[in-house]
């Protein structure tokens, strides 16, 4: 009996040190060292001696950078949530997606240039390309769907990940093959060049298109899922995809819709990005994919605002994060730094929220 | 991250190279002699036994597909044309020397560490090849193309790397050499044409961490500092990004009179275009990297008044051989223009090559050659006054051929290549030795 009780409370002590909240000391030990880093980082960075020192004006372009930046990865990032709402898969090549309707665009837009229709009649243009870039998104997205997707729709969840990374590859090559490999220049039409003040913020003409154009797309995503028809029955297969069926959702169509979808915000993603930058090649969707997928975990992957939230904070972050944090350490050169200060910052989100910003709060396996 | 793009050009080129390859050994006819096995104890790596009547068989190593496949074809049709003039004509058939044809190999060196690995491995691994002409980047030698070939004793002469560390006291591997410009000359004009000709006093640099652009941007500050000027920032990029306009806005907080961007033709045409808004006042730098038609489609007015630094091919177009016999020649046989610089280094290596195994070969009673490796390496190490295409040639212990070079710099749009305007000389020109330059 005494052995028994000596053991219990050796149990005891033991289940005592084990029960002892682990988890929310290492996460308390964490947060306080981030909350260290940004508070000092920031604070040296900010009160670096006079020269040395970055101005407000600094700032503020930074922020309106991000932004207009920001804004074209919460587009993208819309069709990774949106897909894998639906099908609870990552469409790795909806970067590619993205690549096609600025690369189709491009030779309609280079037309328009050498014709003079671009500066000419630039709205009518502009549509022009916007229609094209988003049929040529929009016919791939649809094509990758049917071809690479949907005869693995049954398969381990595992097969039609690699299938995507295939596609990804099929087409970035093809692309390649059949345009080239050389960067291309991607004409601006001249209603676009210089810049306006907002508020005495002074912003890019083609910085507020697409920062506008952005918002409107995704009030336009959001009116669509939540008042349409189609769009509860999107919801309805999101929840569950069997029971819709039953209730005589056809599921088939719902999920080609919902690749439509992300196709056309891809598309419009395509144009701006093609604006904004001014040049295209077979291989600019890779990056911008990688990082709206990001913004899509960040944001919390299946949710639409979340999508949206994510792409803005990532493209903030990734203007505003590496001088304002390291710079005060004295980091040489924090903008190379930049992805893996971002990545850095997904890695904590995750840790703090697994399900992401506005996610359910859950992790899940992707 | 930066590794699916890879996987993709690997694997389409990794299937053009074996076309390639098995295209080129078809037209040197089967068999190429080889290692007969008799190797004489007086050199190290052994000696190329070259059976009568089989041809000499000389490796190339450049970036034949791909972005910058315009890069090596031109060098890999330069080397050619070198082997077309042994018997003193462009005629279209190959001359031969001491008897024997030349037979080339042409691999792809994809302009990575990862395709210089893979094709110096590949030359490396076949007894009969000779020499190899090679390699087009920079960053397919450093550390690996060179270190593979050093290792067997094969010399890699380069036609078109620049990147000062392949021929510095640490890192030169003992069987490397090359007859393009060191970049410490091409950096120390830069530095000299910004101080004494732009009148700048503060310099900022960017680079892609590709060994040739980590090259320019180091020379340029050295001699920039050492000139008196102030180094406001070196900061480096990823080559596939696309928006600069957070860092450029932070490289404008220093203030500089001038940016120097020596890179590649995607990254330095937006480079060009996204600092037109965020420093209009700071003139803009880059290097041959960037001296590309498509720089001037991609980056339209955004080039006017940009400075790109690039060896001065008037000076050799001056030599009657080059633009009477060698380009005409160069035309009929690939029916273009030269899509680049190097393909007159590259005949230039070619024909030191050619000389060299001349000097060291054994004629054997029965027709065949035996051509001693390191004996090659010394008599291609001991050139001395060559006068060839590019200029006057002497080679140093640490592999530079070039000793003498003259750098243009070119204002934009006046750039000596198709859609620039004319004229298209350079606004200042200067020839330096090795030995001047830090």
């Amino acid at each position: 009996m005494a052995d028994s009780g000596s053991e219990r409370a050796v149990d005891a002590r033991l289940s005592g040190f084990a029960t002892l909240p682990w988890r929310r000391i290492i996460l308390g030990i964490l947060g306080a060292t981030i909350a260290f880093v940004v508070v000092v980082g920031s604070y040296r960075t900010l009160t670096l001696p006079e020269g040395e020192r970055f101005s407000g004006d600094f700032w503020v372009d930074q922020a309106v950078n991000g932004l207009g930046q920001g804004a074209i990865l919460a587009l993208i990032a819309l069709g990774y949530t949106l897909v894998y709402g639906i099908l609870r898969m990552i469409n790795f090549a909806h970067g590619e997606v993205f690549m096609s309707g600025a690369f189709i665009s491009f030779f309609f837009a280079d037309a328009y240039q050498k014709s003079g229709l671009l500066n000419s009649r630039p709205y009518v243009a502009l549509t022009i390309l916007l229609v094209v870039s988003i049929l040529a998104s929009t016919v791939v997205a649809v094509l990758l769907e049917r071809i690479a997707y949907r005869p693995l729709r049954n398969a381990p969840r595992l097969v039609p990940l690699i299938t995507a990374i295939g596609a990804q590859l099929f087409i970035q090559n093809a692309f390649r093959g059949f345009f080239g490999p050389q960067p291309r220049g991607y004409p601006r039409p001249q209603i676009l060049e210089g810049g306006i003040e907002i508020l005495g913020i002074p912003v890019a003409k083609v910085q507020l298109l697409v920062f506008v154009t952005a918002i409107v797309s995704m009030i336009a995503l959001q009116v669509f899922v939540n008042r349409s028809r189609t769009g509860r029955s999107m919801r309805a297969v999101a929840a569950d995809s069997e029971i819709a069926s039953l209730m005589g959702i056809n599921v088939d169509r719902i999920i080609v819709i919902t690749f439509v979808v992300g196709g056309i915000l891809a598309g419009i993603a395509g144009l701006l990005f093609s604006l904004a930058f001014t040049q295209v090649q077979f291989t600019m969707g890779f990056r911008p994919g990688i990082a709206a997928f990001t913004a899509a975990v960040l944001g919390g992957i299946g949710s639409i605002g979340g999508a949206a939230l994510g792409g803005f904070v990532l493209g903030l972050l990734q203007a505003v994060g590496p001088p304002l944090l390291l710079t005060g350490f004295g980091v040489p050169s924090p903008f190379s730094l930049r992805d893996a200060f971002v990545f850095l910052v997904l890695i904590l989100v995750l840790v703090f929220r697994p399900g992401g910003l506005l996610g359910s709060g859950e992790a899940e396996k992707v | 991250m930066k590794r699916r793009p890879w996987l993709t050009v690997v694997a389409t080129v990794a299937v053009l190279a074996l076309v390639a390859s098995a295209c080129s050994n078809d037209d040197g006819g089967g068999d190429t002699g080889g290692d007969t096995g008799t190797e004489p104890a007086d050199d190290e790596f052994g000696t190329i036994e070259v059976a009568a009547g089989e041809p000499i068989n000389i490796g190339t190593l450049l970036v034949i597909s791909g972005a910058d496949a315009a890069l090596g074809q031109d060098s890999q049709n330069g080397a050619v044309l070198a082997a077309d003039y042994l018997d003193g004509t462009f005629d279209g058939t190959d001359g031969q020397l001491l008897g024997h044809d030349i037979q080339w190999t042409h691999e792809d060196e994809l302009c990575s560490a990862e395709g210089g690995q893979a094709g110096a491995t590949a030359l490396a691994a076949d007894p009969s090849i000779v020499a190899i002409i090679g390699t087009s980047c920079s960053s397919a030698a450093l550390g690996v193309a060179d270190t593979v070939t050093s290792e067997k004793g094969i010399l890699l002469f380069s036609p078109s790397n620049t990147n000062p560390a392949l021929t510095s006291d640490e890192a030169h591997q003992p069987f490397y050499a090359r007859t393009a410009h060191n970049d410490r000359i091409q950096g120390a004009i830069v530095a000299e044409f910004a101080f004494n000709e732009q009148g700048a006093t503060k310099l900022a640099t960017i680079h892609d961490e590709s060994p040739y652009t980590e090259g320019l941007t180091a020379a340029a500050a050295v001699n920039f500092e050492a000139a008196g000027g102030e180094i406001t920032v070196q900061e480096q990029i990823n080559s596939e990004d696309t928006d600069f306009k957070p860092l450029l806005r932070s490289i404008a907080e220093g203030d500089p009179d001038v940016l120097y961007a020596p890179v590649f033709v995607a990254a330095c045409s937006l480079i060009m275009k996204q600092a037109v808004d965020i420093m209009p006042d700071v003139t803009i730098m880059g290097s041959d990297g960037c001296m590309s038609s498509d720089t001037i489609k991609n980056a339209g007015d955004a080039v006017d008044g940009v400075f790109l630094s690039s060896p001065d091919i008037s000076v050799f177009q001056e030599g009657d051989f080059y633009s009477n016999e060698f380009i005409p020649a160069y035309q009929e046989e690939f029916g273009s223009e030269p899509t680049s610089v190097f393909h007159a280094h590259s005949f230039d290596a070619a024909n030191v090559l050619f000389d060299a195994i001349e000097q060291v070969a054994v004629e054997n009673d029965d027709g065949s050659l035996s051509i001693p490796r390191t004996a090659l390496r010394d008599a291609v190490f001991a050139t001395s006054g060559y006068e060839g295409m590019t200029g006057v040639i002497t080679c140093t212990e640490l592999g530079d051929c070039a000793t003498d070079v003259t750098i243009g710099i070119f204002e934009g749009p006046n750039w000596p290549v198709e859609g620039g305007a004319k004229p298209d000389t350079p606004v200042y020109s200067d020839t330096k030795s090795l030995d001047d330059v830090l």
